[in-house]
Protein backbone atom coordinates (compact mmCIF):
# COMPACT_ATOMS: atom_id res chain seq x y z
CA UNK A 1 0.00 0.00 0.00
CA UNK A 2 3.23 2.10 -0.36
CA UNK A 3 0.75 4.34 -2.96
CA UNK A 4 -0.82 6.14 0.29
CA UNK A 5 2.25 7.51 1.32
CA UNK A 6 2.95 10.76 -0.87
CA UNK A 7 0.51 13.37 -0.12
CA UNK A 8 -0.09 14.01 -4.06
CA UNK A 9 -1.68 10.56 -3.69
CA UNK A 10 -4.17 11.03 -1.12
CA UNK A 11 -5.11 14.04 -2.71
CA UNK A 12 -5.36 12.36 -5.86
CA UNK A 13 -7.35 9.30 -4.58
CA UNK A 14 -9.38 11.81 -2.71
CA UNK A 15 -10.47 14.04 -5.57
CA UNK A 16 -10.91 10.17 -7.71
CA UNK A 17 -13.52 8.49 -5.29
CA UNK A 18 -15.22 11.99 -5.80
CA UNK A 19 -14.75 11.56 -9.34
CA UNK A 20 -16.04 8.09 -9.71
CA UNK A 21 -19.64 8.79 -7.34
CA UNK A 22 -20.36 12.00 -8.90
CA UNK A 23 -19.86 11.57 -13.50
CA UNK A 24 -22.03 8.26 -12.96
CA UNK A 25 -24.68 9.83 -10.44
CA UNK A 26 -25.37 12.62 -13.16
CA UNK A 27 -24.26 10.81 -16.42
CA UNK A 28 -27.48 8.37 -15.19
CA UNK A 29 -30.33 11.33 -15.99
CA UNK A 30 -28.32 12.42 -19.06
CA UNK A 31 -28.47 8.56 -20.72
CA UNK A 32 -31.80 8.46 -19.08
CA UNK A 33 -32.64 11.42 -21.60
CA UNK A 34 -30.78 10.27 -24.44
CA UNK A 35 -28.13 13.02 -24.55
CA UNK A 36 -25.43 11.02 -23.30
CA UNK A 37 -22.46 13.36 -25.10
CA UNK A 38 -23.85 16.45 -23.36
CA UNK A 39 -21.04 16.00 -20.77
CA UNK A 40 -18.43 15.88 -24.09
CA UNK A 41 -19.94 19.56 -25.43
CA UNK A 42 -19.62 20.72 -21.65
CA UNK A 43 -15.99 19.54 -21.27
CA UNK A 44 -15.39 21.21 -24.46
CA UNK A 45 -17.09 24.64 -23.24
CA UNK A 46 -14.82 23.90 -20.04
CA UNK A 47 -11.33 24.62 -21.77
CA UNK A 48 -12.41 28.38 -22.47
CA UNK A 49 -13.12 28.30 -18.55
CA UNK A 50 -9.81 26.85 -17.82
CA UNK A 51 -7.97 29.34 -20.33
CA UNK A 52 -9.41 32.11 -19.09
CA UNK A 53 -8.29 30.84 -15.74
CA UNK A 54 -4.74 30.93 -16.36
CA UNK A 55 -5.06 34.07 -18.47
CA UNK A 56 -6.14 35.92 -15.57
CA UNK A 57 -3.75 34.08 -12.89
CA UNK A 58 -7.45 32.95 -11.25
CA UNK A 59 -8.25 29.31 -10.20
CA UNK A 60 -8.55 27.37 -13.14
CA UNK A 61 -11.35 24.73 -12.02
CA UNK A 62 -13.33 27.50 -10.37
CA UNK A 63 -13.19 29.73 -13.46
CA UNK A 64 -14.03 26.55 -15.74
CA UNK A 65 -16.78 25.69 -13.40
CA UNK A 66 -18.11 29.74 -13.63
CA UNK A 67 -17.58 28.99 -17.80
CA UNK A 68 -19.05 25.58 -17.96
CA UNK A 69 -22.12 26.47 -16.09
CA UNK A 70 -23.09 28.87 -18.88
CA UNK A 71 -22.33 27.01 -21.52
CA UNK A 72 -24.83 24.14 -20.12
CA UNK A 73 -26.94 26.29 -19.53
CA UNK A 74 -26.74 27.64 -23.45
CA UNK A 75 -27.28 24.31 -24.15
CA UNK A 76 -29.84 23.31 -22.38
CA UNK A 77 -31.71 26.59 -23.44
CA UNK A 78 -30.88 25.50 -27.08
CA UNK A 79 -32.61 22.41 -26.41
CA UNK A 80 -35.55 23.57 -24.77
CA UNK A 81 -36.39 26.82 -27.52
CA UNK A 82 -34.11 25.52 -30.33
CA UNK A 83 -36.20 24.16 -33.49
CA UNK A 84 -34.36 22.38 -37.01
CA UNK A 85 -31.12 23.51 -36.10
CA UNK A 86 -30.38 23.26 -32.16
CA UNK A 87 -27.48 20.28 -33.41
CA UNK A 88 -25.20 23.13 -35.72
CA UNK A 89 -26.00 25.81 -32.56
CA UNK A 90 -24.51 23.03 -30.08
CA UNK A 91 -21.32 22.05 -32.53
CA UNK A 92 -20.94 26.05 -32.40
CA UNK A 93 -20.92 26.27 -29.04
CA UNK A 94 -18.41 22.97 -28.15
CA UNK A 95 -15.93 24.08 -30.95
CA UNK A 96 -16.06 27.76 -30.07
CA UNK A 97 -15.28 26.69 -26.19
CA UNK A 98 -12.38 24.37 -27.44
CA UNK A 99 -10.49 26.90 -29.43
CA UNK A 100 -11.48 29.84 -27.33
CA UNK A 101 -9.45 27.58 -24.48
CA UNK A 102 -6.40 26.95 -26.77
CA UNK A 103 -6.28 30.51 -28.04
CA UNK A 104 -6.22 32.19 -24.58
CA UNK A 105 -4.10 29.47 -22.59
CA UNK A 106 -1.30 30.09 -25.24
CA UNK A 107 -2.12 34.24 -24.89
CA UNK A 108 -1.41 34.01 -21.01
CA UNK A 109 2.00 34.24 -19.81
CA UNK A 110 2.44 31.19 -17.30
CA UNK A 111 -0.36 28.74 -19.31
CA UNK A 112 1.32 26.90 -22.24
CA UNK A 113 0.06 23.72 -24.23
CA UNK A 114 1.78 21.47 -21.52
CA UNK A 115 -0.24 22.77 -18.69
CA UNK A 116 -3.52 22.62 -20.99
CA UNK A 117 -2.33 18.90 -21.61
CA UNK A 118 -3.07 18.60 -17.49
CA UNK A 119 -6.98 19.37 -18.15
CA UNK A 120 -7.05 17.52 -21.14
CA UNK A 121 -6.16 14.18 -20.33
CA UNK A 122 -6.00 14.47 -16.52
CA UNK A 123 -2.79 14.97 -14.08
CA UNK A 124 -2.46 13.06 -10.70
CA UNK A 125 0.56 14.91 -9.19
CA UNK A 126 -0.87 18.38 -10.39
CA UNK A 127 -3.88 18.34 -7.65
CA UNK A 128 -3.70 20.73 -5.50
CA UNK A 129 -5.20 21.04 -1.82
CA UNK A 130 -6.42 24.20 -3.29
CA UNK A 131 -8.30 21.55 -6.10
CA UNK A 132 -9.28 19.00 -3.41
CA UNK A 133 -10.87 21.92 -1.57
CA UNK A 134 -12.53 22.70 -4.56
CA UNK A 135 -13.58 19.49 -5.85
CA UNK A 136 -14.86 18.32 -2.34
CA UNK A 137 -17.30 21.34 -2.34
CA UNK A 138 -18.95 21.14 -5.68
CA UNK A 139 -19.12 16.81 -5.49
CA UNK A 140 -21.38 17.17 -1.96
CA UNK A 141 -23.32 19.72 -3.69
CA UNK A 142 -23.88 17.02 -7.07
CA UNK A 143 -24.55 14.26 -4.59
CA UNK A 144 -27.51 16.38 -2.86
CA UNK A 145 -28.95 17.00 -6.20
CA UNK A 146 -28.69 13.59 -7.50
CA UNK A 147 -29.56 11.72 -4.49
CA UNK A 148 -32.01 14.04 -2.58
CA UNK A 149 -33.87 14.98 -6.38
CA UNK A 150 -33.93 11.68 -7.80
CA UNK A 151 -37.75 11.05 -7.67
CA UNK A 152 -38.21 14.41 -9.45
CA UNK A 153 -35.39 14.52 -11.69
CA UNK A 154 -36.12 10.70 -12.68
CA UNK A 155 -39.49 11.97 -13.81
CA UNK A 156 -38.44 14.63 -16.12
CA UNK A 157 -35.85 12.37 -17.51
CA UNK A 158 -38.58 9.54 -18.11
CA UNK A 159 -40.92 11.63 -19.37
CA UNK A 160 -40.87 15.15 -20.22
CA UNK A 161 -44.50 15.85 -21.47
CA UNK A 162 -45.75 13.58 -18.52
CA UNK A 163 -43.77 15.86 -15.69
CA UNK A 164 -44.95 18.93 -16.60
CA UNK A 165 -48.72 18.01 -16.09
CA UNK A 166 -47.77 16.58 -12.85
CA UNK A 167 -47.11 20.32 -12.13
CA UNK A 168 -42.90 20.03 -11.54
CA UNK A 169 -40.75 23.04 -12.52
CA UNK A 170 -40.19 21.18 -15.19
CA UNK A 171 -37.88 23.82 -16.80
CA UNK A 172 -36.15 24.33 -13.33
CA UNK A 173 -34.96 20.79 -13.24
CA UNK A 174 -33.79 20.47 -16.54
CA UNK A 175 -31.43 23.60 -16.04
CA UNK A 176 -30.29 21.91 -12.53
CA UNK A 177 -30.01 19.13 -14.78
CA UNK A 178 -27.60 21.15 -16.80
CA UNK A 179 -25.57 23.05 -14.19
CA UNK A 180 -24.47 19.93 -12.19
CA UNK A 181 -23.20 17.93 -15.12
CA UNK A 182 -21.52 21.52 -15.54
CA UNK A 183 -20.22 21.27 -11.97
CA UNK A 184 -19.61 17.22 -12.50
CA UNK A 185 -17.19 18.12 -15.78
CA UNK A 186 -15.05 20.40 -13.34
CA UNK A 187 -15.33 17.83 -10.75
CA UNK A 188 -13.73 15.21 -13.04
CA UNK A 189 -11.67 17.56 -15.06
CA UNK A 190 -8.20 17.17 -12.61
CA UNK A 191 -8.81 13.42 -12.57
CA UNK A 192 -9.80 12.33 -15.96
CA UNK A 193 -9.53 15.56 -17.77
CA UNK A 194 -12.04 17.14 -20.18
CA UNK A 195 -11.52 15.07 -23.15
CA UNK A 196 -12.41 11.79 -21.22
CA UNK A 197 -15.09 13.63 -18.60
CA UNK A 198 -17.74 12.24 -20.86
CA UNK A 199 -17.13 8.55 -20.69
CA UNK A 200 -17.23 8.36 -16.77
CA UNK A 201 -20.15 10.15 -17.42
CA UNK A 202 -21.69 7.33 -19.70
CA UNK A 203 -19.31 4.45 -19.84
CA UNK A 204 -20.21 3.18 -16.04
CA UNK A 205 -24.19 3.46 -16.67
CA UNK A 206 -23.80 1.59 -19.53
CA UNK A 207 -22.05 -1.09 -18.01
CA UNK A 208 -24.94 -0.94 -14.82
CA UNK A 209 -27.51 -1.77 -16.95
CA UNK A 210 -26.37 -4.90 -18.51
CA UNK A 211 -27.53 -6.34 -15.72
CA UNK A 212 -30.08 -3.72 -13.81
CA UNK A 213 -33.80 -3.99 -14.55
CA UNK A 214 -34.76 -0.90 -12.09
CA UNK A 215 -33.61 2.48 -12.07
CA UNK A 216 -32.06 2.22 -8.58
CA UNK A 217 -29.71 -0.56 -9.16
CA UNK A 218 -28.40 1.05 -12.06
CA UNK A 219 -27.90 4.08 -10.14
CA UNK A 220 -26.19 1.49 -7.40
CA UNK A 221 -24.13 -0.23 -9.93
CA UNK A 222 -23.36 3.04 -11.59
CA UNK A 223 -21.76 4.72 -9.09
CA UNK A 224 -19.66 1.40 -7.43
CA UNK A 225 -18.50 1.26 -10.99
CA UNK A 226 -16.98 4.46 -11.27
CA UNK A 227 -15.54 4.27 -7.91
CA UNK A 228 -14.18 0.93 -8.72
CA UNK A 229 -12.40 2.23 -11.82
CA UNK A 230 -11.43 5.68 -10.61
CA UNK A 231 -9.37 3.93 -7.91
CA UNK A 232 -8.23 1.47 -9.89
CA UNK A 233 -7.11 3.59 -12.55
CA UNK A 234 -5.38 6.14 -10.26
CA UNK A 235 -3.54 3.25 -8.70
CA UNK A 236 -2.58 2.12 -11.66
CA UNK A 237 -1.00 5.46 -13.18
CA UNK A 238 1.07 5.68 -10.12
CA UNK A 239 3.22 2.57 -10.64
CA UNK A 240 2.80 2.54 -14.61
CA UNK A 241 2.99 6.27 -15.28
CA UNK A 242 0.33 5.94 -17.53
CA UNK A 243 -2.12 9.21 -17.99
CA UNK A 244 -5.07 8.69 -15.25
CA UNK A 245 -8.01 9.45 -17.49
CA UNK A 246 -7.31 6.89 -20.27
CA UNK A 247 -6.32 5.14 -17.84
CA UNK A 248 -9.93 4.81 -15.85
CA UNK A 249 -11.87 4.76 -19.24
CA UNK A 250 -10.07 1.79 -20.26
CA UNK A 251 -10.84 -0.05 -16.94
CA UNK A 252 -14.90 1.54 -17.23
CA UNK A 253 -15.19 -0.34 -20.76
CA UNK A 254 -13.10 -3.14 -19.93
CA UNK A 255 -16.36 -3.57 -16.59
CA UNK A 256 -18.66 -2.80 -19.62
CA UNK A 257 -17.36 -5.76 -21.84
CA UNK A 258 -17.40 -7.87 -19.00
CA UNK A 259 -20.56 -7.10 -17.50
CA UNK A 260 -22.61 -7.38 -20.93
CA UNK A 261 -20.49 -11.08 -21.40
CA UNK A 262 -21.88 -12.00 -17.88
CA UNK A 263 -25.86 -10.70 -18.78
CA UNK A 264 -26.41 -12.64 -21.71
CA UNK A 265 -26.95 -15.77 -20.15
CA UNK A 266 -28.68 -13.46 -17.86
CA UNK A 267 -31.31 -12.71 -20.27
CA UNK A 268 -31.83 -15.72 -22.24
CA UNK A 269 -33.18 -16.94 -18.57
CA UNK A 270 -34.66 -13.88 -18.27
CA UNK A 271 -36.38 -14.18 -21.87
CA UNK A 272 -37.50 -17.34 -21.15
CA UNK A 273 -39.17 -16.82 -17.77
CA UNK A 274 -41.44 -14.59 -19.64
CA UNK A 275 -41.91 -16.86 -22.28
CA UNK A 276 -43.13 -19.13 -19.72
CA UNK A 277 -45.23 -16.93 -17.64
CA UNK A 278 -47.32 -15.29 -20.67
CA UNK A 279 -47.49 -18.89 -22.68
CA UNK A 280 -50.56 -20.22 -20.96
CA UNK A 281 -52.62 -16.75 -21.35
CA UNK A 282 -52.86 -14.21 -23.75
CA UNK A 283 -51.08 -14.86 -27.10
CA UNK A 284 -50.33 -11.43 -28.47
CA UNK A 285 -50.33 -9.52 -31.24
CA UNK A 286 -46.85 -8.01 -32.23
CA UNK A 287 -47.07 -4.12 -31.21
CA UNK A 288 -46.47 -1.47 -33.99
CA UNK A 289 -43.69 0.58 -32.50
CA UNK A 290 -43.23 3.72 -33.81
CA UNK A 291 -39.76 5.43 -33.96
CA UNK A 292 -38.88 6.92 -30.81
CA UNK A 293 -40.47 10.15 -30.01
CA UNK A 294 -38.43 11.83 -27.90
CA UNK A 295 -35.24 12.54 -29.90
CA UNK A 296 -33.14 15.01 -28.40
CA UNK A 297 -29.97 16.77 -29.11
CA UNK B 1 -69.48 19.43 -5.18
CA UNK B 2 -70.29 21.99 -7.70
CA UNK B 3 -71.95 20.97 -11.00
CA UNK B 4 -69.56 22.89 -13.41
CA UNK B 5 -68.02 20.69 -16.19
CA UNK B 6 -64.42 19.72 -15.47
CA UNK B 7 -63.25 20.73 -18.74
CA UNK B 8 -64.36 23.89 -20.31
CA UNK B 9 -62.98 25.12 -23.66
CA UNK B 10 -64.53 28.23 -25.63
CA UNK B 11 -63.58 29.73 -28.70
CA UNK B 12 -59.55 28.03 -28.57
CA UNK B 13 -57.76 28.67 -31.41
CA UNK B 14 -53.85 27.58 -31.33
CA UNK B 15 -51.15 27.99 -34.37
CA UNK B 16 -48.33 25.63 -34.57
CA UNK B 17 -45.79 28.43 -36.82
CA UNK B 18 -47.66 29.97 -39.04
CA UNK B 19 -50.28 27.44 -39.50
CA UNK B 20 -53.49 27.40 -37.77
CA UNK B 21 -54.24 24.17 -35.81
CA UNK B 22 -57.00 24.86 -33.45
CA UNK B 23 -59.91 27.52 -35.26
CA UNK B 24 -62.05 28.01 -32.79
CA UNK B 25 -63.06 25.08 -30.55
CA UNK B 26 -65.89 24.66 -28.42
CA UNK B 27 -65.29 21.52 -26.03
CA UNK B 28 -67.04 20.70 -22.96
CA UNK B 29 -66.67 17.43 -20.58
CA UNK B 30 -69.16 17.60 -17.61
CA UNK B 31 -68.21 15.49 -14.68
CA UNK B 32 -68.64 11.28 -15.08
CA UNK B 33 -68.62 12.26 -18.54
CA UNK B 34 -66.72 9.92 -20.92
CA UNK B 35 -65.83 12.21 -24.20
CA UNK B 36 -64.19 10.86 -27.15
CA UNK B 37 -62.69 13.62 -29.62
CA UNK B 38 -61.95 12.19 -33.12
CA UNK B 39 -60.70 12.81 -36.17
CA UNK B 40 -58.27 12.04 -39.11
CA UNK B 41 -54.84 12.71 -39.18
CA UNK B 42 -54.05 16.71 -38.90
CA UNK B 43 -57.54 17.41 -37.75
CA UNK B 44 -55.95 19.12 -34.47
CA UNK B 45 -57.29 16.48 -31.71
CA UNK B 46 -53.98 16.14 -30.06
CA UNK B 47 -53.22 19.61 -30.28
CA UNK B 48 -56.44 20.34 -28.15
CA UNK B 49 -56.08 17.76 -25.83
CA UNK B 50 -52.23 19.39 -25.60
CA UNK B 51 -53.59 22.58 -24.99
CA UNK B 52 -56.13 21.77 -21.96
CA UNK B 53 -52.91 20.19 -20.36
CA UNK B 54 -51.17 23.43 -21.16
CA UNK B 55 -48.54 22.21 -23.78
CA UNK B 56 -49.43 24.14 -26.47
CA UNK B 57 -50.09 28.02 -25.87
CA UNK B 58 -53.58 29.31 -26.95
CA UNK B 59 -53.72 32.41 -29.34
CA UNK B 60 -57.23 32.85 -28.43
CA UNK B 61 -60.17 32.01 -26.35
CA UNK B 62 -60.21 30.41 -22.61
CA UNK B 63 -59.60 27.09 -21.49
CA UNK B 64 -61.09 26.12 -18.00
CA UNK B 65 -60.40 22.55 -15.69
CA UNK B 66 -62.87 22.28 -13.00
CA UNK B 67 -63.59 25.69 -13.29
CA UNK B 68 -60.23 27.42 -13.11
CA UNK B 69 -58.90 29.28 -15.89
CA UNK B 70 -56.06 27.21 -17.21
CA UNK B 71 -53.45 29.20 -16.30
CA UNK B 72 -54.16 29.57 -12.96
CA UNK B 73 -54.67 26.00 -12.49
CA UNK B 74 -52.69 24.25 -9.90
CA UNK B 75 -54.39 21.25 -8.39
CA UNK B 76 -52.83 18.38 -11.13
CA UNK B 77 -53.89 15.98 -8.61
CA UNK B 78 -57.28 16.23 -10.05
CA UNK B 79 -55.58 15.52 -13.51
CA UNK B 80 -54.47 12.15 -14.77
CA UNK B 81 -52.68 12.39 -18.04
CA UNK B 82 -51.82 9.49 -20.80
CA UNK B 83 -49.32 11.31 -23.48
CA UNK B 84 -49.39 9.95 -26.77
CA UNK B 85 -46.20 7.60 -26.84
CA UNK B 86 -45.81 4.01 -27.65
CA UNK B 87 -42.81 3.76 -25.30
CA UNK B 88 -42.92 4.38 -21.49
CA UNK B 89 -39.07 3.27 -21.29
CA UNK B 90 -36.25 5.91 -21.69
CA UNK B 91 -32.51 5.21 -21.81
CA UNK B 92 -32.14 3.65 -18.65
CA UNK B 93 -33.76 0.80 -17.22
CA UNK B 94 -36.97 1.64 -14.86
CA UNK B 95 -38.99 -0.72 -13.18
CA UNK B 96 -42.99 -0.92 -13.66
CA UNK B 97 -43.14 0.66 -10.27
CA UNK B 98 -40.73 3.23 -10.50
CA UNK B 99 -42.53 4.54 -14.26
CA UNK B 100 -46.08 4.37 -12.34
CA UNK B 101 -44.65 5.85 -8.87
CA UNK B 102 -43.52 9.12 -10.98
CA UNK B 103 -47.84 9.47 -11.37
CA UNK B 104 -48.01 10.40 -7.56
CA UNK B 105 -45.78 13.77 -8.11
CA UNK B 106 -48.60 15.50 -8.88
CA UNK B 107 -49.62 14.78 -4.97
CA UNK B 108 -46.45 15.47 -3.28
CA UNK B 109 -44.10 17.34 -5.77
CA UNK B 110 -41.12 16.83 -2.96
CA UNK B 111 -41.06 15.13 0.19
CA UNK B 112 -40.17 11.63 1.42
CA UNK B 113 -43.03 8.87 -0.25
CA UNK B 114 -45.82 7.97 1.99
CA UNK B 115 -47.33 4.46 2.69
CA UNK B 116 -50.31 6.11 1.01
CA UNK B 117 -47.90 6.82 -2.09
CA UNK B 118 -47.32 3.18 -2.35
CA UNK B 119 -50.18 1.50 -1.84
CA UNK B 120 -51.89 4.43 -4.28
CA UNK B 121 -49.25 2.94 -7.13
CA UNK B 122 -50.09 -0.31 -6.33
CA UNK B 123 -53.61 -0.58 -6.61
CA UNK B 124 -52.81 1.59 -10.05
CA UNK B 125 -50.51 -1.37 -10.87
CA UNK B 126 -53.28 -3.87 -9.98
CA UNK B 127 -55.91 -1.82 -11.64
CA UNK B 128 -53.98 -2.58 -15.32
CA UNK B 129 -53.82 -6.13 -14.49
CA UNK B 130 -49.80 -5.70 -13.88
CA UNK B 131 -49.21 -6.55 -10.39
CA UNK B 132 -46.94 -9.92 -11.19
CA UNK B 133 -44.75 -7.86 -12.99
CA UNK B 134 -44.43 -4.64 -10.83
CA UNK B 135 -40.53 -5.09 -10.32
CA UNK B 136 -40.04 -6.16 -13.95
CA UNK B 137 -38.03 -3.25 -16.71
CA UNK B 138 -40.71 -1.61 -18.69
CA UNK B 139 -38.03 -2.47 -21.87
CA UNK B 140 -39.52 -6.26 -21.21
CA UNK B 141 -42.82 -5.40 -21.86
CA UNK B 142 -45.20 -5.57 -25.16
CA UNK B 143 -46.53 -2.22 -27.16
CA UNK B 144 -50.00 -3.15 -25.08
CA UNK B 145 -48.53 -3.34 -21.51
CA UNK B 146 -46.54 -0.09 -21.87
CA UNK B 147 -49.35 2.13 -22.78
CA UNK B 148 -51.07 0.04 -19.40
CA UNK B 149 -48.17 1.27 -17.58
CA UNK B 150 -48.86 4.94 -18.69
CA UNK B 151 -52.16 4.35 -17.94
CA UNK B 152 -51.66 2.88 -14.22
CA UNK B 153 -49.04 6.50 -14.08
CA UNK B 154 -51.77 8.45 -14.55
CA UNK B 155 -54.21 6.85 -12.23
CA UNK B 156 -51.69 7.00 -9.62
CA UNK B 157 -52.85 10.30 -8.48
CA UNK B 158 -56.27 8.91 -8.10
CA UNK B 159 -57.18 11.67 -10.54
CA UNK B 160 -60.75 12.97 -10.79
CA UNK B 161 -60.33 13.88 -14.83
CA UNK B 162 -58.65 10.98 -17.28
CA UNK B 163 -56.92 12.76 -20.69
CA UNK B 164 -55.74 10.38 -22.65
CA UNK B 165 -54.16 10.74 -26.18
CA UNK B 166 -54.59 7.63 -28.12
CA UNK B 167 -54.57 5.09 -25.49
CA UNK B 168 -55.20 2.51 -28.07
CA UNK B 169 -52.77 3.00 -30.64
CA UNK B 170 -50.33 0.14 -31.51
CA UNK B 171 -52.28 -1.94 -28.30
CA UNK B 172 -52.46 -6.21 -28.91
CA UNK B 173 -56.01 -7.79 -28.36
CA UNK B 174 -55.23 -8.66 -25.07
CA UNK B 175 -54.34 -5.67 -23.76
CA UNK B 176 -57.52 -3.41 -24.79
CA UNK B 177 -59.50 -5.55 -23.46
CA UNK B 178 -57.57 -4.64 -20.03
CA UNK B 179 -57.64 -1.11 -20.98
CA UNK B 180 -61.55 -1.10 -21.49
CA UNK B 181 -62.17 -2.89 -18.05
CA UNK B 182 -59.93 -0.65 -16.34
CA UNK B 183 -61.30 2.50 -17.59
CA UNK B 184 -64.97 1.30 -17.06
CA UNK B 185 -64.11 0.71 -13.45
CA UNK B 186 -62.86 4.79 -13.79
CA UNK B 187 -65.71 5.75 -14.74
CA UNK B 188 -68.14 3.33 -12.59
CA UNK B 189 -66.38 5.35 -10.01
CA UNK B 190 -67.32 8.64 -11.53
CA UNK B 191 -63.85 9.77 -12.97
CA UNK B 192 -64.66 11.80 -16.53
CA UNK B 193 -62.69 10.79 -19.39
CA UNK B 194 -61.35 13.10 -22.56
CA UNK B 195 -59.58 10.90 -24.92
CA UNK B 196 -58.05 11.08 -28.17
CA UNK B 197 -59.13 8.11 -30.41
CA UNK B 198 -58.92 7.40 -34.00
CA UNK B 199 -61.65 4.73 -33.78
CA UNK B 200 -64.30 3.97 -31.23
CA UNK B 201 -63.07 0.18 -31.70
CA UNK B 202 -63.59 -1.79 -27.72
CA UNK B 203 -64.41 1.30 -26.22
CA UNK B 204 -67.30 2.75 -27.83
CA UNK B 205 -69.64 1.29 -24.83
CA UNK B 206 -68.48 3.63 -22.28
CA UNK B 207 -68.66 6.35 -24.69
CA UNK B 208 -70.83 9.31 -23.65
CA UNK B 209 -70.57 11.58 -26.26
CA UNK B 210 -68.10 12.14 -29.26
CA UNK B 211 -66.45 15.69 -30.54
CA UNK B 212 -65.80 15.27 -34.05
CA UNK B 213 -62.79 17.75 -35.53
CA UNK B 214 -61.86 18.52 -39.09
CA UNK B 215 -59.33 21.32 -39.87
CA UNK B 216 -59.24 22.68 -36.45
CA UNK B 217 -63.32 23.19 -36.26
CA UNK B 218 -65.88 20.78 -34.47
CA UNK B 219 -67.91 19.66 -36.85
CA UNK B 220 -69.95 17.28 -34.76
CA UNK B 221 -70.57 17.13 -31.15
CA UNK B 222 -72.96 14.74 -29.87
CA UNK B 223 -73.60 10.80 -29.94
CA UNK B 224 -71.23 8.40 -31.32
CA UNK B 225 -71.16 8.35 -34.92
CA UNK B 226 -73.02 4.58 -35.86
CA UNK B 227 -70.28 3.87 -37.77
CA UNK B 228 -66.98 2.66 -36.55
CA UNK B 229 -63.78 3.17 -37.62
CA UNK B 230 -62.30 6.88 -39.23
CA UNK B 231 -63.14 6.22 -42.47
CA UNK B 232 -66.92 6.65 -41.51
CA UNK B 233 -65.86 10.00 -40.00
CA UNK B 234 -67.07 13.60 -41.18
CA UNK B 235 -63.38 14.36 -40.72
CA UNK B 236 -62.36 11.77 -43.23
CA UNK B 237 -63.36 11.87 -46.67
CA UNK B 238 -60.45 10.98 -48.79
CA UNK B 239 -59.66 14.49 -50.04
CA UNK B 240 -55.39 14.04 -50.30
CA UNK B 241 -53.64 17.11 -48.84
CA UNK B 242 -52.12 18.10 -52.00
CA UNK B 243 -55.26 17.99 -53.94
CA UNK B 244 -56.50 21.34 -55.17
CA UNK B 245 -59.01 23.13 -53.33
CA UNK B 246 -60.49 22.96 -50.07
CA UNK B 247 -63.77 25.19 -50.23
CA UNK B 248 -63.93 23.90 -46.26
CA UNK B 249 -61.37 25.26 -44.73
CA UNK B 250 -61.00 28.78 -47.46
CA UNK B 251 -64.76 29.23 -46.26
CA UNK B 252 -64.15 29.49 -42.52
CA UNK B 253 -60.97 31.33 -42.91
CA UNK B 254 -62.56 34.14 -43.40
Amino acid sequence: MDFLEPAFMQRALLAAVLVGITAPAVGIYLVQRRQALMGDGIGHVAMTGVGLGFLLNSSPVWMATLVAVAGSVAMELIRAYGKTRGDLALALLFYGGMAGGVLLINLSPTGSNANLSSYLFGSLSTVSTEDVTAISVLAAFVVLVTVGLRKQLFAVSQDEEFARVTGLPVRALNLLIAVTAAVTVTVAMRVVGLLLVSALMVVPVAAAQQLSKSFRATFVLAVATGITVTLAGTVTSYYQDVPPGATIVLYAIGIFIVLTLLATPLAKRRARAAEAATRDCDAQVPATRRPTDDVKV
Amino acid sequence: MSDEPVISVRGATAALGARPVLRGVDLTVNRGEVVALLGANGSGKSTAVRAIIGQVPLTGGTIELFGTERKRFRDWARVGYVPQRTTAAAGVPATIREVVSSGRLSRRRFGWTTREDRAAVERAIELVGLTDRARDSVSALSGGQHQRVLIARALASRPELLIMDEPMAGVDLASQEILASTLREQVADGTSVLLVLHELGPLEPLIDRAVVLRDGCVVHDGPPPEALGQHALPGHDHVHPHAAGEPLRTGLLT
